[in-house]
């Protein structure tokens, strides 16, 4: 019996490795090819900080960093003030007429073809006539993400307890307050987890992002597309390894958010 | 006056009646059970008084004043909820400190007070503790001491003892009602279990479909039931159906289908109908060896039956039978086991007659 189970977990782990070679191993390439000193992508030329300090004295490619990072932060903090009173609306809400409709719509960003919202968002900026740059793009990713923020908050409401809110009410707090002091600090850390989630979603938008932003403006992704157009530099190896150990950072605070918010409790905020 | 005056009141959910026109008085310092199956209004009315629920009609009369449509936060009456609904997030003392800071107490007074409960509730020590490295009953004990900490005009307890185990629940039971007498509080209490209710109650409200079948004492309520359904959901019950076909000397005649002429002492309330319902708890149903007829209680009875034992059930304290009556009735009996050794016991298929006396027989009219 035991045996088996051992042969067993012999396959599962070459499985396992495969699977995260599969997945893992272009990124490890890039990783260990952004230290390359050569100048030619695919030839090794030994360990060098080179390109990463090309990077850094690139104003271009540095201003289109500074771009994305303002746009992800403050679509992020947009989406994710949208996004909450939406799951508010939707988790606790009476139910008002068009409720199975409103969250219908809520989540068309989820399955929508990316170029589709794109595409609808640069017409109607087109109509507006709004000079399109960096609000247009912060809209359009603020629309894109706040749906995943409504997700993962939504679902941190269904699963809190109503009565934490009727003893809250019950010992004299009038519904607001009972909102702020007790379910508040029980859904922070979904907050927290959608804001992160929805800072990611825009860093790596490249659809929406050249849809809606302009001249003048470009989000990194879309300056590392038109850069590797031209063929790769291995200064965006260096680029693309920053973004990766920025959005793995993200993600791993994001998950420490989520599964201190299951957890419930540990989320200690003073009174 | 009484404390609480519920007048009239009725709450709809869709096409659903939950309360049905229901009118009940509470009095000052009473513990007050509201007992009933699933889905009988119980909680609703609970709610109502809590303030989570506004009623459709009617009004609730506390110390005189409606408070109908008063928020929750604004009432002076306490709840303590099934799951208790402690705040994760807050330790034992902010829990019980949580009405109290509400309420604009000065902050020594708080600590005073969070400092008296915890020591009723017997849970020194544990006030850093957060809910999740409680036990069950520490938990209960702390939603007890958080909604009894603003010492409301009454507090409303939703099967606060359903999560515990039984004998912490037969303890705690104990407890609740020493606390309520120390404190002399109004308590209101929602069961489903009627064993609950009848320990800790000084009256009981039984509830069916939104409306108050009876309100009585625990006593009152088994061997005065107000209608057939009240005998049958509280305790066990044997229940013959008949035709009134005399009365004299204050003894009604009822000759029944399943049982044959039953006679009864006639109830207080003249019986008005024809056709009755006569109930008999099984341990007012004795039994005796048929070959001992010459016993004496056995011949004093008027109403005895012979039959043969079809089911014996051993509980412990008691032995509970099924008696198959020559004209195909069955009768339980319950019979208290007073002595360690069976050499009394009745066996299975053995033939005896059960009997029980005039007194012991409630007439129902409905």
């Amino acid at each position: 019996m035991a045996h088996t189970v051992n042969r067993l977990s012999r396959f599962n782990m070459t499985a396992l490795a495969l699977g995260l070679a599969f997945l893992y191993l272009p990124i490890v390439i890039l990783v260990i090819f952004s230290f390359n000193a050569s100048r030619l992508v695919n030839v090794w030329g030994g360990w060098s900080l080179r390109w990463y300090i090309e990077f850094f004295n690139d104003r271009a490619m540095l201003e289109a960093a500074w771009m994305s990072l303002r746009v992800a932060a403050v679509s992020a903090t947009f989406a994710t003030l949208l996004g909450t009173l939406a799951a508010i609306g939707l988790a606790r809400g009476e139910r008002f007429a068009g409720r199975a409709l409103f969250s219908g719509m809520l989540y068309s960003p989820l399955v929508m073809p990316e170029v589709i919202s794109g595409l609808s968002l640069l017409l109607l900026f087109v109509a507006l006539n709004a000079e399109r740059g960096f609000w247009t793009v912060t809209i359009a990713h603020t629309t894109l993400t706040m749906c995943f923020v409504t997700v993962v908050v939504q679902s941190r409401l269904a699963s809190l307890d109503r009565s934490l809110e009727e003893a809250a009410m019950d010992l004299g707090c009038n519904p607001v307050k009972a909102f702020l002091m007790v379910t508040l600090p029980l859904i922070i850390p979904a907050i927290v987890a959608g804001w992160m989630l929805a800072f990611t979603l825009s860093l790596d938008d490249v659809v929406i992002a050249s849809f809606t932003t302009g001249p003048g403006s470009a989000t990194l992704p879309i300056r590392i597309y038109s850069e590797v157009r031209l063929g790769v530099k291995p200064e965006i190896n260096a680029i693309c390894t920053l973004v990766i150990a920025l959005i793995a950072m993200l993600i791993v605070a994001a998950s420490f958010a989520s599964k201190l918010s299951s957890s419930q409790g540990e989320s200690a905020a003073p009174l | 006056m009484p404390l609480l005056r519920i007048e009239g009141v009725t709450k709809r959910f869709g096409n659903f009646t939950a309360v049905n026109q229901l009118s009940l008085d509470i009095r000052a310092g009473e513990f007050f059970a509201l007992l009933g199956p699933s889905g009988c209004g119980k909680t609703t009315l609970l709610r109502m008084l809590a303030g989570f629920e506004t009623p459709d009609e009617g009004r609730l009369l506390l110390a005189g004043r409606d408070i109908a449509q008063v928020m929750p936060h604004e009432r002076p009456v306490n709840m303590m909820f099934q799951n208790y609904a402690l705040f994760p997030h807050l330790s034992v003392r902010d829990n019980i400190a949580f009405g109290l800071r509400r309420a604009g107490m000065a902050r020594g007074e708080i600590a005073a007070r969070v400092a008296e409960m915890v020591a009723l509730v017997k849970l020194e020590g544990m006030e850093k503790r957060k809910p999740d490295q409680l036990s069950g009953g520490q938990r209960q004990r702390v939603a007890l001491a958080r909604s009894l900490a603003r010492r409301p005009q009454v507090l409303l307890l939703d099967e606060p003892l359903a999560a515990l185990d039984k004998k912490l629940r037969e303890s705690t039971q104990a407890e609740l009602m020493e606390l309520q007498r120390r404190l002399g509080m109004t308590f209101i209490i929602v069961t489903h279990d009627q064993e609950e209710a009848m320990t800790m109650a000084s009256r009981i409200g039984v509830m069916d479909t939104g409306r108050l079948a009876q309100v009585a004492t625990p006593r009152d309520l088994y061997e005065a039931p107000a209608s057939r359904w009240v005998a049958e959901f509280v305790g066990d019950v044997n229940l013959f159906e008949g035709q009134v076909i005399s009365r004299e000397q204050g003894r009604l005649k009822v000759t029944t289908r399943e049982a044959g002429i039953i006679t009864v002492t006639e109830p207080r309330q003249p019986v008005t109908k024809e056709i009755v319902t006569v109930a008999i708890r099984p341990e007012k149903i004795k039994l005796s060896r048929r070959g001992l007829a010459s016993s004496a209680d056995a011949l004093q009875a008027i109403n005895r039956f012979e039959g043969e034992v079809a089911e014996i059930n051993y509980l412990g304290g008691l032995t509970a039978y099924r008696i198959r009556l020559d004209n195909g009735a069955v009768v339980r009996s319950v019979m208290a086991n007073t002595a360690r050794l069976d050499v009394d016991g009745y066996g299975s298929s053995e033939r005896v007659a059960a009997w029980f006396a005039p007194d012991d027989g409630v007439v129902l009219e409905q």
